[in-house]
């Protein structure tokens, strides 16, 4: 019965938004009002639809309802409770339909939230968000429903992928939706804004807070996949530059972009048409990402449904929506015109190369994931695209970027005093260079690049928090009124010094985790004592031990420091028969000097069986990613609670007259 | 001008799409990498031994006028998998009358002989390709990797990833019986 009231709800939800896909939009330009209003009660209608459709696919899971495909195929009664709900996003069609609910949840958001929106604006925008919804939603019921049932029901189900079964992983899915899908009411807003054919300063005020939503939970969502990836595949790595890992970061590169461009719309009446192309283009990325992991089309570690006939489907959809925004924003952008000039040396330039560096990375990161696929087109030949062609082309792009960033900051609009602004940054150079040599006295054989990326990072640090120093007048007036500018400050201002900190942490963590990683990798008996990084680690013994789902071989090891004992460390290798799966579960010391990383390998083959294969790192600074996108994530959210964002735009700004909108 | 500017976006996705389409051939799978060596001569490559070890170093000209078939297994001492499989390579060097030989890629020269110190040298010669050319010339993806060549230097199989299971030792025993009857049944070309 349940699964029955899922599968109605959807089909409703359909309904719904097909209505509103339509309606609204025939309202705006008729300037119907009650039309234009039938959007907030259908944006509203749809997603309540949706979220029932999903607690009924939750519920099902919940209490292992085996009557669903869906749930024997990705369940098993014996998995703990946790697992079961998670489950309910960890396969194709629940993760499709958690994409929809947050689809709906975005068009919701702006139906309560954008009071202050133009009527006719908030119904384009919202129609454009139900034609998205239209698409999914037909995908789903016609390829790929969650509610499909089985009969006869088995009397168990397949199990969810082990490597699934992860509090990491379980949270990762819906906070990265929330920003992938996140983009799609920017990129609403984007094709609103298209065919009413007009773009201001409101407009971009009215779509920042909503990429900064979504910025902010794609921030969160790739660093928790990371994370994952760090502790729970066992490589002791955290990035792979995977195509699967690839399609989440460019949205998130180009959205940054966005975050960055929209700032120069709002504030100076310009970078319109930029602006608009970055939105659409950022959604047409979180859109290309859901085409290449479910078409099976790029080979990857963690693509989930290798499916050829849904991939021939979500490409009619890409083919509609990208190739249509983008069609409508050649035939409209030409007359979108730029506002206020602006000298080389300006704020204004100082955004425009960070927009065109992070663009050309994006780029850069795009065209290693696809090359394979256009030489298999071309010549025949397949190849795989690795980390060496991302790092030599990634990496150079971004470390001037980095370096920009700490000036742009100082930069005044319209026209900057730049060697003023460099003298006051005499000190955060000249740490830098500390930065830099005390990073290459550390390992002179170091890569370069790494030693000029710590040189970046420390002086993004210093020259950040001179810039937050420098507002708040610290040291040239008394505490008192310093305490008190701090408190005046905008939030947003706050926000971006945090942010900014946080790409340097962030730096830090990824350059000293992977150029100055150490790591053994040996066959040993307990008993064995094997020294790295300045611990000794001993090989005690390996047990097995029975879980709930699986049997595991567990390794104990002893870390000490200094003769001391610092750490027990289990790693283990997990078997889970009804799956079938073998998972690594490494054991990591943490401290914010490096993590010492143990994983347990097979054990020998044809030789003494008590040996086994270790494998031991120590991974310096590698918890500084983590907390480096903590500050990403902190920055962006007290962004968010900015007053002015809040309150939208000013309103003698937002209501020009109705009858008066500019003629195309 | 500016127009055509303002088109390029859409353009640029137009064929992007079309290289999407034509990937999602049903028949296309993404995941094979096949070898453009199969049925091939071997690479030409001279490589040295490694310093320190007694073990001659390979070259294309030890690759062809041998009695049995040829195994070329790339190796490294830093690659675990090529741990897990050296066991089962030194048993089937022993069993299945053939001529186990190495290239050791991308090593320290003083780590692979302590390598294969601990864990024995089953290798009848063993090439040091320090710099990882000769690897790009075999088109190797990844160590390990295992080539099966026949008497006239042709490779007749190629086997990505660790011989582990009693599967992969049947595919090996496989292209070894191949590799033989392609010998006895071509001659010398």
């Amino acid at each position: 019965m349940i699964p029955e009231i899922g599968n109605f709800a959807l089909m409703l939800a359909l309904a719904a938004a097909l209505v509103q896909s339509v309606l609204p939009m025939v309202g705006a330009a008729q300037r119907n009002v009650l039309w234009m209003q039938s959007a907030v009660t259908t944006a509203l209608i749809q997603c309540g639809l949706l979220a029932v459709a999903f607690a009924a696919l939750m519920r099902s899971f919940i209490v292992s309802d085996f009557t669903v495909v869906n749930v024997v195929a990705n369940s098993h009664s014996l998995k703990p409770m946790i697992y079961k709900v998670a489950a309910t996003w960890g396969s194709h069609e629940g993760s499709l339909l958690l994409w929809v609910l947050i689809l709906a949840i975005f068009g919701a958001g702006v139906a309560v939230l954008g009071k202050n929106i133009p009527a006719e604006l908030r119904a384009r925008t919202l129609s454009v968000q139900a034609w998205i919804s239209v698409g999914f939603l037909s995908f789903m019921i016609f390829t790929s429903n969650p509610f499909d049932r089985m009969f006869p029901a088995p009397l168990n189900g397949n199990d969810l992928n082990p490597l699934l079964q992860d509090i990491g992983l379980a949270l990762h899915p819906p906070l990265l939706y929330l920003g992938y899908v996140g983009f799609s009411i920017v990129f609403s807003f984007a094709v609103a804004a298209l065919i009413e054919g007009r773009v201001d300063p409101a407009w971009a005020r009215w779509v920042r807070p909503w990429t900064l939503a979504a910025w902010v939970s794609l921030t969160g969502g790739i660093a928790l996949g990371s994370w994952w990836a760090y502790y729970e595949l066992g490589w002791g790595g955290w990035w792979f530059w995977d195509p699967v890992e690839n399609v989440s970061f460019m949205p998130w590169l180009l959205g940054t972009a966005l975050l960055h461009s929209a700032i120069v719309t709002e504030k100076r009446d310009t970078f319109k048409s930029w602006t608009i192309l970055l939105a659409i283009l950022t959604f047409s990325l979180s859109l290309l990402g859901t085409f290449i992991v479910r078409s099976g089309l790029l080979t990857s570690v963690h693509a989930f449904a290798v499916d050829p006939e849904r991939g021939v489907y979500i490409l009619g959809l890409l083919f509609v929506s990208i190739g249509g925004s983008l069609a409508l924003y050649a035939w409209r952008a030409p007359q979108l015109e730029g506002g206020g000039l602006f000298t080389p040396i300006s704020r204004e330039a100082g955004l425009l190369i960070n927009n065109l560096l992070l663009a050309t990375a994006t780029a850069a990161v795009l065209f290693g994931t696809l090359y394979p696929l256009f030489l298999e087109a071309v010549t025949g030949d397949k190849i795989s695209v690795g980390p060496p062609f991302f790092n030599a082309s990634f990496i150079p792009i971004m470390l001037p970027l980095v370096f920009m960033m700490g000036i742009g900051p100082f930069l005044s609009w319209k026209r900057a005093d730049l060697p003023g602004v460099m003298s006051r940054l005499k000190f955060a150079i000249g740490l830098g260079l500390i930065a830099a040599l005390w990073a290459w006295w550390m390992d002179t054989d170091g890569p370069v690049l790494a030693i000029i990326a710590m040189g970046v990072a420390g002086w993004l640090l210093v020259a950040s928090a001179r810039e937050w120093l420098s507002r708040i007048k610290a040291g040239e007036v008394p505490l008192a009124e310093s305490l008190r500018r701090a408190k005046n400050l905008p939030r947003a201002a706050h926000g971006m010094t945090i942010a900014h900190m946080g790409v340097a942490v962030l730096i830090l963590g990824m350059v000293g985790s992977s150029a100055w990683k150490t790591e053994q990798i040996l066959f040993a008996s307990p008993g064995t004592v094997v020294e790295i990084a300045g611990y000794e680690v001993r090989f005690d013994r390996v047990e097995r031990v029975r879980g709930p789902n699986y049997v595991s071989d567990m390794g104990t090891l002893t870390a000490f420091r200094d003769g001391e004992q610092v750490a027990v460390l289990q790693p283990e290798r997990r078997w889970y028969p009804v799956a079938e799966m073998q998972t690594t579960e490494s054991a990591i010391r943490s401290t914010l000097a490096g993590d010492l990383y143990v994983t347990i390998g097979e054990p020998a083959a044809d030789r003494a069986s008590n040996e086994w294969t270790l494998r031991i790192l120590f991974e310096p600074f590698v918890n500084f990613i983590w907390i480096g996108t903590v500050f990403l994530v902190i920055g962006g959210t007290f962004s968010l609670t900015d007053r002015r964002l809040r309150v939208g735009a000013p309103k003698s700004a937002a209501r020009p007259p109705i009858q008066a909108t500019p003629a195309e | 001008m500016k127009r055509a500017l303002f088109a390029l976006p859409v353009v640029l996705v137009l064929i992007l799409g079309g290289f999407f389409l034509w990937g999602l051939n049903p028949d296309r799978d993404p995941n094979a990498i096949p070898s453009v060596l199969i049925d091939a001569q071997a690479p030409e490559f001279a490589l040295d031994g490694i310093p320190g070890l007694d073990t001659p170093g390979l070259a294309k000209a030890d690759l062809s006028g041998a009695d049995n078939p040829l195994v070329v297994n790339v190796f490294a001492s830093w690659c675990v998998p090529c741990r897990a499989e050296h066991a089962v390579l030194t048993r089937m060097a022993r069993e299945e009358n053939i001529h186990l030989l190495g290239i050791n890629y991308k090593d320290k020269p003083e780590d692979a002989v302590r390598w294969l110190d601990e864990l024995g040298n089953p290798y009848e010669r063993i090439g040091a390709d320090l710099t990882g050319r000769v690897g790009i010339e075999w088109g190797i993806s990844g160590v390990p990797e295992t080539f099966v060549i026949d008497a006239n230097g042709i490779v007749v199989y190629r086997f990505v990833g660790p011989i582990l299971s009693a599967e992969d030792v049947r595919d090996m025993q496989e292209a070894i019986a191949l590799a033989r009857s392609r010998s006895g049944a071509g001659g010398t070309s």
